[in-house]
């Protein structure tokens, strides 16, 4: 095995290129953090490690593409999965042109879609964590925060959370990306789970610390 | 003879967003005469915004004369007054621009409405050297990670429900403890979590580049009235789990904005464990690690008095009809027009 190379030194965790049995492999390895206590570390490294794959196996299963896990090492904090050779969405946003903007975010509301429809929760729904290879086919990866839940509330803050990425960097493009993202994500699952879905995200703003209209105030 | 400070410019900032009432007087060129802070402690319970804005009406005019005395100048040397318009407590807020309006109109000069949250970053950058930071500010009403882009200062991270420090002094009150003037809750929590020793496990909840700490305060106090733990351990294992988190995100803000600053501001910063895990990872990332002075750390005037000269000497005046409180102003709202 070559020595591996060190391609992203995330906060959570870093992301080598690796030769692992002749193929090219990401080798995602959670570093402890020296600001935790150890025991406290090693829960939540311990959680995320084990929960990941699952996550994205089960992904798949629901129709979104995700790398494939070859490797978990739950000791090592270590998870060995395919390479995917592409271009972040978060970068390709900012080099498109508006239509293929608009069409880009109509497939990722479809591919968040399936996840909700599928009881699974992506928690950190960013642009950066969509990498979009030379097919065209969009992959979702780091499932780190995940979950497997069905809740309005869950669906609602994830979504909730894409929206304030896209406005945290792609703030002069953040709404017509989300309101792309919200057209398909409503063709996917049932109309009054998503009437239901939105007004929870809308409930979720208004219960931010300051916003415009806050819980229980009139529009 | 004081007499060369009349050419000078000055400026006097007025904060009170929630339980303090502040006064600060600087100069045009950052250098701060005076800052005087008046608390509002409840005498049970937490604030009533009634009650803390009675409080504020009261001493006002005791803690204005006071930072004139400090700063040694008359009230007409003064050529801006500015007032923190949001986002806080409506009541808080109203009494404070009421004084700064009738200010402003009685000496005939402009006056500038400052967002709270500007102000806390603005200070700490003032006071700390930082010049393009990733700014973590924890107090009791806010939790907020945030870098400057494009003119503002974009939110990164915050809470999705109550602020850190608000979670630290509702558990505090919780466990019967009290707090005293220049002793806040906070400062009561972490002595006790000092001699704490086993982590107990409480809910871990960052979601995404947010953090939820509604379910975690339950938690803790629900453990709290079974009584089988120690509260110098609930101490501890509640201040380990929120800050773990809060470094978590600020982090990851750290290395998606490439910043080369972490700036750590807001009443809670003056938390040393808080200090001792964001200055860890801003080592880590090759950023220099900068915490504000506690006296410019918590709700102070000086910050707001300091802002408004930024703010004003960068084409920014709030007539006094469009000077009415914002009580939820966003941060993220504000055209920062003084930042390149």
């Amino acid at each position: 095995m070559k020595q591996p190379l060190l391609i992203k030194k995330g906060a959570e965790a870093s992301l080598y290129l690796a030769d692992w049995h002749g193929r090219k492999v990401i080798m995602k390895k959670r570093l402890p953090k020296k600001y935790r206590l150890p025991k406290l570390d090693e829960q939540i490294k311990t959680y995320r490690t084990n929960h990941e794959p699952q996550l994205m196996h089960e992904a798949k299963r629901a129709g979104v593409p995700t790398p494939t896990i070859f490797l978990v090492d739950i000791k090592g904090a270590t998870i060995i999965m395919e390479f995917i050779k592409g271009k972040q969405v978060k970068q390709l946003l900012d080099e498109i042109s508006k239509s293929e903007r608009l069409y880009l975010c109509l497939k990722i509301g479809e591919l968040i879609g399936r996840l909700h429809e599928c009881g699974i929760i992506h928690g950190d729904l960013t642009p950066s964590n969509m990498i979009q290879n030379s097919e065209g086919k969009i992959f979702f990866v780091d499932f780190g925060l995940g979950e497997k839940r069905k809740e309005l509330e869950a669906r609602g803050v994830d979504l909730h959370l894409m929206k304030r990425a896209l406005q945290s960097t792609h703030f002069r493009f953040a709404e017509e990306c989300f309101n792309a993202v919200i057209e398909s994500y409503s063709k996917v699952l049932d109309a009054e789970t998503v009437k239901n879905v939105l007004d929870k995200i809308k409930e979720i703003e208004r219960r931010g610390r300051y916003v415009a209209k806050r819980k229980g105030e009139e529009e | 003879m004081k007499r060369k400070r009349t050419f000078k410019s000055y400026c006097l900032g007025i904060e009170s967003t929630a339980d303090d009432f502040s006064v600060g007087i600087s100069t045009f060129g950052g250098e701060i005469l005076a800052n005087v802070v008046s608390a509002y402690i409840p005498p049970e319970g937490g604030i009533h915004p009634r009650e803390a804005a009675r409080h504020h009406a009261e001493v006002a005019s005791k803690v204005l004369k006071e930072a004139f005395k400090k700063a040694g100048i008359k009230p007409q040397n003064l050529s801006i007054i500015a007032f923190s318009q949001g986002p806080g407590l409506g009541p808080c807020l109203r009494t404070g621009a009421t004084v700064a309006r009738a200010l402003a109109s009685y000496l005939g000069i402009p006056l500038v409405g400052i967002n709270h949250c500007v102000a806390h970053i603005e200070i700490g950058k003032l006071k700390t050297g930082a010049k393009d930071p990733v700014t973590l500010y924890v107090s009791g009403g806010n939790t907020i990670v945030s870098a400057f882009d494009s003119g503002r200062y974009r939110v990164f991270g915050e809470t999705l429900d109550i602020a850190l420090g608000n979670c630290l002094d509702v558990f505090a009150r919780e466990a019967g403890l009290r707090q005293r003037v220049g002793e806040p809750f906070g400062a009561v929590v972490e002595k006790l979590a000092e001699k704490g020793k086993r982590l107990i496990s409480l809910p871990y909840t960052v979601k995404g580049m947010d953090l939820s700490f509604s379910g975690l305060l339950t938690s803790a106090t629900n453990l709290l009235k079974k009584g089988e733990y120690k509260l110098e351990d609930l101490c501890y294992s509640l201040q380990e789990t929120v800050f773990s988190m809060v470094t978590e995100v600020t982090e990851r803000a750290l290395a998606h904005t490439e910043k080369k600053e972490v700036l750590l501001t807001g009443g809670v910063a003056a938390n040393k464990r808080l200090q001792s895990m964001i200055k860890t990872i801003a080592e880590e990332h090759d950023a220099e690690f900068c915490v504000v002075p506690s006296e410019f750390a918590i709700d102070n005037g000086a910050m707001i008095t300091w802002t408004g000269i930024l703010a004003y000497t960068h084409g920014v005046a709030t007539p006094i009809q469009k000077s009415f409180v914002k009580l939820r102003w966003r941060l993220e709202e504000v055209e920062v027009t003084w930042v390149r």
